[in-house]
């Protein structure tokens, strides 16, 4: 088989998904740690338009975007399926992958950004509400029983939620507003390969504490 | 066999709408079209798209779905004569993240030049560079697809007339043939193409409709 490496940073969401796939489908790969503050030539190189990770680099031939590299993964080595294999019901998980990725990025908003706060927390809100609504149905995972890439995107997005809330100081995913996915994010936490992978609370507020910090100083800079 | 019913709600100046008809065309499917007369949306759609609420929507054998470019992916998967996606993972990947690129990185500061009042030409400049770009995914071939037109194709193509319509309204550049001899090649061969071409609206209408947009657009942004 072809080399795979990860070029990303280990506690971003984005690069977690494509760990967690990797690990799921049972594929070695090597991880180049990236210094998201100081980027290496190799990661210019294949990600020359988006210069972000996470890049996939198989067999010398680079993916870019963890949602493209998930489908590139699935398709790729069809072990472990993390997708449906009915056209109509994939086209659903992608919609909700899409979803995820379009409205997920509140999430970082929330973090980056003081202003408009009430707006950003508002449409965090509306994203948790539609997924509680007519996402899960009476699935114990949004796959079936087993996780799929739909969790593998929600579960990214869910778990960094829940530390930028005690960061920013404000709680919006609360059980009893959420019970469905609250029910959701508990088994998958659980799942082993989602376990063993999930950085810690205590790595990512300590690390996100920190950039948040140094976020509002610059802002009372200017 | 069993009978096939295929309906699409679109809008007759939606560039999305035109996106799936331009799909379900070239795959020679028989559809039932059905115009919303927005911004008066019908019971139908807001059952079929509760979460966005919004054209274009794909209803196959009673099943809805939503998100054009998700739709053209289904319509690839559920009719499989003239393929739209290559076969391999790898040139997939490509095609999906330049279809991403477009959508997030052209579409927003096209639109950002048309409904700006004073600061046009900075978004279209910053349109025009990202759009540029677009010109290494055609890397001399006559078709994003390769020799025949694809899901890239498909995605892109509108840009040519809506593009047209927003340099006319908004007095700005968006594609030249010196800067992008590549893309402006592209755009001649595929709006000719006849089954593309006898989809398009008509150019007076479609202006027309634009410039009352455009009125609403900068007349109320304070």
């Amino acid at each position: 088989m072809a080399e795979v490496k990860l070029h990303g940073g280990l506690l971003s969401p984005f690069n977690y998904r494509v760990v967690c796939a990797l690990k799921l489908k049972g594929i070695p790969f090597e991880l180049i740690k990236e210094d998201l503050s100081n980027k290496g030539a190799l990661l210019l190189k294949y990600n020359p338009v988006h210069k972000k990770i996470p890049v996939l680099v198989h067999g010398g031939k680079p993916v870019c975007e963890s949602m493209v590299i998930l489908e590139y993964i699935e398709e790729t080595w069809p072990q472990n399926p993390l997708m449906p294999s009915d056209p109509y019901d994939r086209a659903q998980a992608r919609f909700w992958i899409n979803f995820a990725e379009n409205k997920g990025a509140a999430v970082w908003k929330l973090f980056r950004s003081i202003e408009d706060q009430e707006n950003t927390m508002k449409e965090i809100l509306e994203m948790l509400q539609i997924v509680e609504e007519h996402g899960l149905g009476e699935k114990k995972f949004f796959h079936g029983d087993k996780i799929g890439l739909v969790d593998i995107a929600f579960g990214s997005i869910v778990h960094w939620l829940q530390i930028i809330e005690d960061i920013v100081g404000v709680k919006l995913f609360e059980s009893h507003k959420f019970p469905g996915l609250h029910a959701w994010l508990k088994n998958y936490k659980q799942v082993p390969v989602v376990e063993e992978n999930l950085p810690s609370r205590d790595e990512l507020l300590v690390f996100f504490k920190g950039r948040y910090e140094k976020l509002q100083a610059s802002a009372r800079m200017q | 066999m069993a009978e096939e019913s295929v309906k699409l709600l679109g809008y007759w100046a939606s560039p999305f709408a035109l996106r799936v008809k331009w799909a379900l065309k070239l795959k020679g499917v028989h559809y039932e079209y059905v115009e919303e007369n927005l911004p008066n949306k019908s019971p139908l759609l807001l059952r079929y798209n509760p979460v966005y609420k919004k054209i274009p929507v794909l209803v196959h054998n009673g099943k809805p779905l939503a998100e054009s470019l998700l739709i053209i992916e289904y319509i690839d998967e559920a009719w499989k004569q003239n393929p739209l996606l290559p076969d391999d993972p790898y040139e997939r990947a490509n095609a999906r993240l330049w279809a991403k690129f477009f959508d997030e990185k052209c579409v927003p500061e096209v639109m950002g030049a048309f409904a700006s009042k004073g600061e046009e030409q900075e978004k279209a400049a910053k349109a025009r560079e990202n759009l540029k770009m677009l010109e290494r995914a055609l890397e001399g071939k006559p078709f994003f697809g390769g020799d025949k037109i694809g899901f890239l194709d498909i995605a892109v193509g509108w840009i040519g007339i809506w593009g047209r319509i927003v340099e006319e309204i908004a007095g700005v550049s968006l594609i030249d043939a010196e800067t992008m001899p590549l893309l402006t090649a592209w755009l001649n061969n595929f709006l000719e193409v006849p089954v593309i071409k006898a989809c398009i609206p008509s150019w007076h209408e479609l202006l027309e409709h634009n410039k009352g947009f455009h009125k609403i657009l900068t007349g109320s942004s304070t």
